[in-house]
């Protein structure tokens, strides 16, 4: 990707768009440069994100993961207390529910991918006018503040005076109170977080897409191939490294949505049993019943399962990712 | 590439940016963490903008009093004054002196992070007695009262008058307000006659005490969710939605009631006394609405009394001087100052008068007659964690979706564990 936003820098777009580039800017030329490429420099570009990473990920992993060990007073200090809290957790009733909501908000959210690969075809398309006016209107979400899309999003939902219920009603269809009704929460929530990620995954299967030969293409026209036929057998396994990092950083995403459900269904709402996720449970441990001890081994559930995700999709990627 | 090094310099100039800015930060940290020579310098935290103005007044006038000792006011959120306040605390790095409020107050003082304040000459009779009682823990002062919130209930006279029903007046019962809501009722035009919300301050705390029943005994240990009082105090709310004189629980999520209320849509509204300025304020309703007392229950028209504290970080380096200023902020000049701003009331008896007269087109003086039957806002230990199971269990009674009599059942199990595990602690 990165070599994708250096080349867009300079070359015109339209070139870019048949996917010439690769080919015609040799990547050999970089390592020819290069007489500031001394380890110090690295170490100096490497360092401030290296530094970063260590204070803000890697200490906080190692003290949440020795946290889960012990009860934590509110103002700290701390006694360990073993596996006490990974006890009570695999007997807390409230977990089975937030286990299950989050599952059904990751598989919802993961209908993303496709929508996103269809609107990255169309915008990929040579002959579309505003093309570029379409690309910034879908990232727009990407850059705006999750509070100000719960807002807007909590307004269409209104059941009374929403955007939403008053176009249904054009077509004589009585709508409900979406974000208060079990039924739907969960839903409504997962359809403005594949909104609000769409963006991103949209750039990401278009770098994708022009990184794709026209030469391959253009093979398959002369083998005869409809375009529908060519989408399915070039363009999608061609496509598929893109959509592997896509589907492993979305899996990863939906499993730690909290912000969403949180600001969107507010403290009162009845739905939020039926929406109450894992990171929802962290929280609620955490902040509000001063349970830091207990936080922590619902955070570290939390890493496994991400984990044991993540490891179960790598190893499924040599079944159906193609790489050239 | 060539384009690579416009990028490289990008990132140099980020890294460089934060590299400064770490270093910044650190030297910051370090200044506060010293303590200078005589003069001295308390930070002081709140969390209302609105209470800026008079807050910086008071330690103005502190600071003429005492030239040596400036206070410097740290103003957070609301939203994340606690967590930042608890984090500052466990770092020992919190404010000097600081708000606090109910459900707080006796998770910080049982944990050591307040000084007490006995020793300040506080004039505790001068004070509304739940607030004092509200602020003691162990038989020690550790707040400072600064003011206090009654509820009443504010009507919109311009729906009365076109329904043609009489304002809610003195003396006025449940069943009164069940029959002037149901008659404000118009569903054509989405009008209701009251906001039944699930709200703790502003409605089932009032109605369970009027209903004769209590939240928590006076002694913090037993809940009093169980009681068939209780029951009652909660089930007038939700006849009131199953009356349709209400709008339904859904919808009050998804608008707030208040938003209602302001809009038209909502007759009567139960609120505390801190709404009062904001209405004055808003040219929409300003002369449209007044407040009336609470209607009486079974047992009354009690309402609920809460109120903010001064307190002292028991572990601030000019602590002497932390609880000085905390006494004085809540003292009779400050009070006088907060009471002439008409932000809230304050907790000095004899400055609320002021607060009255600030807003002459209300009847605010119902608010401050209510603090004779007022009942104490319950607080234990560990407020939070059964203020939870309260949102989680009632916001299923009042959808419909759990029958009151279960869902009571339920809160008062779930609330009792929770105190009792207080207890052990």
């Amino acid at each position: 990707m990165s070599d994708l936003i250096a080349q867009r820098a300079g070359a015109p777009i339209s070139e870019l768009d048949r996917g010439r580039v690769r080919v015609r800017v040799p990547g050999s030329r970089r390592r020819g440069r290069g007489p500031r490429q001394s380890p110090v420099w690295a170490a100096l570009f490497i360092g401030p994100t290296a530094l970063g990473l260590l204070v803000f990920y890697l200490w906080p992993t190692i003290r949440t993961f020795t946290m889960s060990f012990t009860e934590t007073g509110p103002f700290g200090g701390s006694t360990f207390v073993g596996l006490a809290n990974y006890e009570r957790l695999f007997q807390d009733p409230e977990l089975v529910g937030a286990l299950i909501n989050t599952a059904e908000y990751t598989v919802i959210a993961l209908v993303g991918i496709p929508i996103a690969i269809a609107i990255a075809a169309l915008l990929n398309t040579t002959g579309l006018k505003g093309r570029g006016a379409y690309r910034t209107l879908y990232f727009i979400p990407v850059v705006t503040m999750p509070a100000a899309i719960a807002l807007v999003w909590r307004m269409i939902y209104n059941g009374d005076y929403g955007v939403l219920n008053q176009f249904l009603h054009i077509f004589g269809i009585q709508g409900k109170s979406w974000l208060t009704d079990p039924t739907t929460a969960l839903i409504a929530i997962a359809i403005v977080g594949i909104w609000a990620g769409l963006g991103t995954n949209i750039v990401i299967f278009l770098a994708g897409l022009q990184g794709i030969p026209d030469t391959i293409l253009e093979a398959a026209d002369l083998d005869g191939a409809g375009p529908v036929r060519k989408f399915f057998s070039v363009t999608i396994p061609l496509l598929s490294p893109s959509i592997f990092f896509v589907s492993v950083v979305s899996v990863i995403g939906a499993l730690q949505v909290f912000d969403l459900v949180y600001m969107m269904l507010g403290k009162n709402n009845p739905a939020i049993p039926d929406t109450r996720t894992i990171v929802y449970l962290f929280y609620e441990a955490g902040f509000i019943n001063n349970e830091r001890g207990y936080a922590a081994a619902i955070a570290f559930l939390l890493l496994i399962i991400i984990l044991v995700l993540t490891v179960i999709q790598f190893r499924l990627q040599k079944k159906w990712v193609h790489y050239e | 590439m060539r384009h690579i090094s416009p990028r490289a310099r990008v990132l140099a100039a980020v890294s460089t940016a934060a590299a400064a800015a770490f270093a910044l930060t650190a030297c910051a940290g370090g200044a506060a963490g010293g303590s200078s020579s005589e003069n001295v310098t308390l930070s002081y935290a709140i969390w209302d903008q609105n209470q800026q103005p008079a807050m910086q007044k008071i330690a103005d006038a502190f600071h003429k009093e005492h030239p040596d000792v400036t206070v410097k006011i740290q103003l957070t959120p609301n939203k994340e004054y606690w967590t930042k306040l608890q984090t500052a605390v466990s770092g020992g790095s919190g404010p000097d002196v600081f708000w606090m409020n109910g459900p707080h107050i006796q998770l910080y003082a049982a944990n050591g992070v307040l000084a007490p304040l006995d020793d300040q000459k506080i004039p505790t009779a001068d004070y509304p007695k739940s607030l004092v009682d509200l602020y003691t823990y162990d038989g020690k002062l550790y707040g400072a009262p600064k003011d206090f919130d009654t509820i009443g209930v504010w009507y919109n006279k311009a729906l009365f008058d076109a329904a043609g029903v009489a304002y809610p007046k003195a003396g006025w019962t449940w069943q009164d307000m069940a029959d002037t809501a149901a008659k404000l009722t118009d569903k054509a035009k989405g009008v209701y006659g009251i906001a039944a919300s699930q709200y703790s301050q502003e409605n089932y705390y009032d109605s369970i005490p009027q209903a004769g029943g209590y939240v928590i005994s006076p002694d913090h240990k037993k809940t009093g969710y169980g009681s068939p009082e209780a029951l009652k105090g909660i089930e007038y709310w939700i006849d009131l939605i199953k009356a349709g004189s209400s709008p339904t629980a859904q919808q009050m999520t998804d608008t707030a009631p208040e938003d209602m209320f302001l809009s038209g849509k909502v007759a009567m509204l139960q609120t505390g006394s801190w709404a009062a300025i904001g209405y004055a304020q808003n040219a929409d309703i300003a002369d449209k609405v007044n407040v009336a007392p609470l209607p009486a229950g079974p047992a009354g028209n009690q309402s609920v009394i809460h109120g903010l504290a001064n307190v002292a970080n028991a572990k601030s380096p000019h602590v002497a001087a932390a609880k000085e200023f905390a006494a004085f902020a809540s003292g009779k000049q400050a009070s006088e100052i907060q009471a002439d701003t008409g932000t809230v009331i304050p907790a000095y008896n004899g400055t609320q008068d002021a607060w009255v007269k600030s807003m002459p087109k209300y009847d605010l003086h119902y608010y401050i007659d209510a603090v004779k039957d007022a009942v104490p806002y319950p607080v234990s230990k560990n407020t939070s964690v059964w203020t939870q199971d309260e949102t989680d269990i009632l916001s299923q009674v009042w959808a419909g979706t759990l029958a009151p009599e279960t869902g009571m059942k339920q809160l008062a199990d779930k609330m009792q564990a929770a105190l009792d595990a207080e207890q052990k602690k």
